[in-house]
């Protein structure tokens, strides 16, 4: 036997890969719709009337269809951010950037996105930020169609506004 | 032992591709008629467990968004098992048995329909020498049909019979999505698709959900007029490479039928998961079934196959038969993994 054939198998490649055509459901069509027009679009639960956005379809407290179209302010509230310093082939900007939880105004779930023209040091829980949106006719059905948020000139929102939210 | 009945049953119509509905969407509507024919409150709920693959959808925690259609407020306990909902259900009786609840909410669902499902399950096989040569779940039993026809086990008449009488059952079953009087010659007449099967001889694709409510004892029989008491229930598995299984018969299944006790008293009604006419009738032979047994009245998966619920959707019907009164006894039966690898048996009564 040679040297070679002895020597274990430590590791083999086995590539996977599986297409998917997927299909988003009522909820979220009509979340990706309104933002095709530049709106965001959330649901209310019946039971309790929070809103949520984007809505799935669902209210995970009450496992009840949550109803209505409800159109939210693209002004919010950072309720918790971190400063992503690690740059990632995934990523489409480098760092390092604020991936902040945004809490649009009138919503009652926070929402992921990334704060822009603002400085690392400069992010903070509170801060009230509004959508910034790239050109009109590049508009898609995605949520990409927010470049990122930026701050607004309004004084920060109180702890007590959001603590519910984190 | 307790006694444990499944009390309750509901499942979604199932659709070659729903295109209108996520997962959450199919699933709520059916989460909530199995729990208000229970009667038994959310709150009061000892345990849910479902059964979803992230798989299926191509989306990672596609689980934890279905827990959204029961609304998880106040925590509850819950587990998910990454197999048929028939699975779940084992593991919630499990659960009541040790004493640990006195209900358990059980679900399963999935949208087959938005990737290539025989592609999918090759993810089951081995992955160091079976997955890369990607063998899909059709090939698979299609290997399994010719070592049976060629041995003499079963033939493609026989095979072809399976079908038709299925899909004549699945008629009177409104969320049966294939059904129709079809004739055995023109079924035999018709191309084999992936050789020696024909397009007859294999579920089809759909997208579908179900859900049951277990309850034990005085629990049980306040929730539902004729519970169907579980009166034995087991799991078996085979090993993971086909080559060392006998294919032309199930023995997991004639182990969990011995186990669960299908042979103790005459069954009336037996709901089968065969995803291909061979399988059924290699089950109904690991079962001991006679011809006076009411094989798959639903039409079963030939009519139906929204898998990860497919399994618990033969538990469900089992248990209607028993709720509406039409059966004393029946038997129900889950499978999972390439060609019958692992398979679960049920038997329900009436009391």
């Amino acid at each position: 036997m040679s040297d070679a054939s002895s020597e274990p198998v430590r590791s083999i490649r086995t590539p996977i890969q599986l297409d998917y055509l997927y299909s988003a459901g009522q909820a979220s069509t009509r979340f990706l719709r309104g933002i095709a027009q530049g709106k965001l679009l959330g649901q209310r639960c019946p039971v309790d009337g929070k809103v949520y956005v984007p809505s799935r379809g669902a209210c995970p407290t009450h496992g009840v269809p949550t109803e209505g179209v409800v159109e939210l302010s693209d002004k919010g509230t950072v309720t918790t951010f971190c400063i992503v310093r690690i740059p990632s082939d995934n990523l489409s900007i480098d760092p390092p950037f604020i991936a902040a939880h945004i809490l649009l105004d009138g919503a009652d779930i926070t929402f992921f996105h990334v704060v822009g023209q603002c400085a690392p040091e400069d992010a903070r829980m509170g801060m009230r930020v509004q959508a910034s949106w790239i050109p009109r006719e590049k508009w898609t059905t995605s949520l990409m169609n927010i470049e990122y948020f930026q701050p607004i000139d309004e004084p920060d929102a109180d702890y007590d506004a959001y603590k519910e939210h984190l | 032992m307790r006694d444990v009945a499944i009390v309750s049953f509901a499942q979604a119509r199932s659709r070659r591709r729903d295109l209108e509905h996520n997962e959450v969407e199919i699933l709520m509507p059916v989460v909530r008629e199995a729990m208000e024919h229970s009667g038994i409150e959310k709150k009061d709920l000892g345990f849910v467990c479902s059964g979803s693959s992230d798989y299926l959808a191509g989306q990672s925690f596609a689980f934890v968004m279905g827990l959204d259609s029961v609304g998880a407020w106040p925590p509850m306990c819950e587990s998910h098992v990454e197999m048929d909902g028939a699975w779940a259900l084992y593991e919630a009786w499990v659960k009541i048995q040790t004493g640990q609840a006195d209900s358990a909410l059980v679900y399963g669902f999935g949208k087959s329909s938005m990737g290539d499902l025989p592609e999918v399950l090759a993810l089951q096989l081995d992955p160091y020498v079976a997955t890369p040569l990607w063998p899909d779940a059709v090939s698979l039993a299609a290997l399994q049909a010719r070592l049976c026809l060629e041995q003499g086990v079963l033939t493609e008449r026989e095979m072809a019979e399976v079908a038709a009488r299925d899909r004549r059952h699945a008629l009177a079953n409104a969320n049966a999505q294939v059904k129709g009087e079809f004739d055995v010659e023109k079924l035999l007449a018709e191309p084999t698709w992936i050789s020696p099967l024909r397009r007859h001889d294999c579920a089809p694709i759909s997208d579908g959900a179900a859900a049951v409510v277990l309850a034990a004892g005085d629990l049980a029989r306040g929730a539902c007029e004729r519970p169907a008491w579980i009166a034995g229930i087991d799991h078996r598995v085979e090993p993971q490479d086909l080559g060392v299984r006998d294919l032309t018969r199930s023995v997991s299944t004639e182990l969990a039928g011995r186990n669960a006790g299908v042979g103790r008293g005459r069954v009336e009604v037996a709901e089968l998961y065969g995803p291909f006419t061979h399988q059924e009738i290699l089950l109904e032979r690991a079962l001991g079934l006679g011809d006076d047994v009411r094989v798959n009245p639903s039409g079963g998966a030939l009519a139906a196959n929204p898998v990860m619920a497919a399994g618990l959707i033969r538990l469900g019907e089992a248990a209607r038969c028993i709720h509406e009164g039409s059966a004393g006894r029946a038997v129900a039966h889950a499978t999972s993994g390439p060609c019958l690898q692992q398979n679960l048996v049920c038997v329900l009564e009436g009391r």
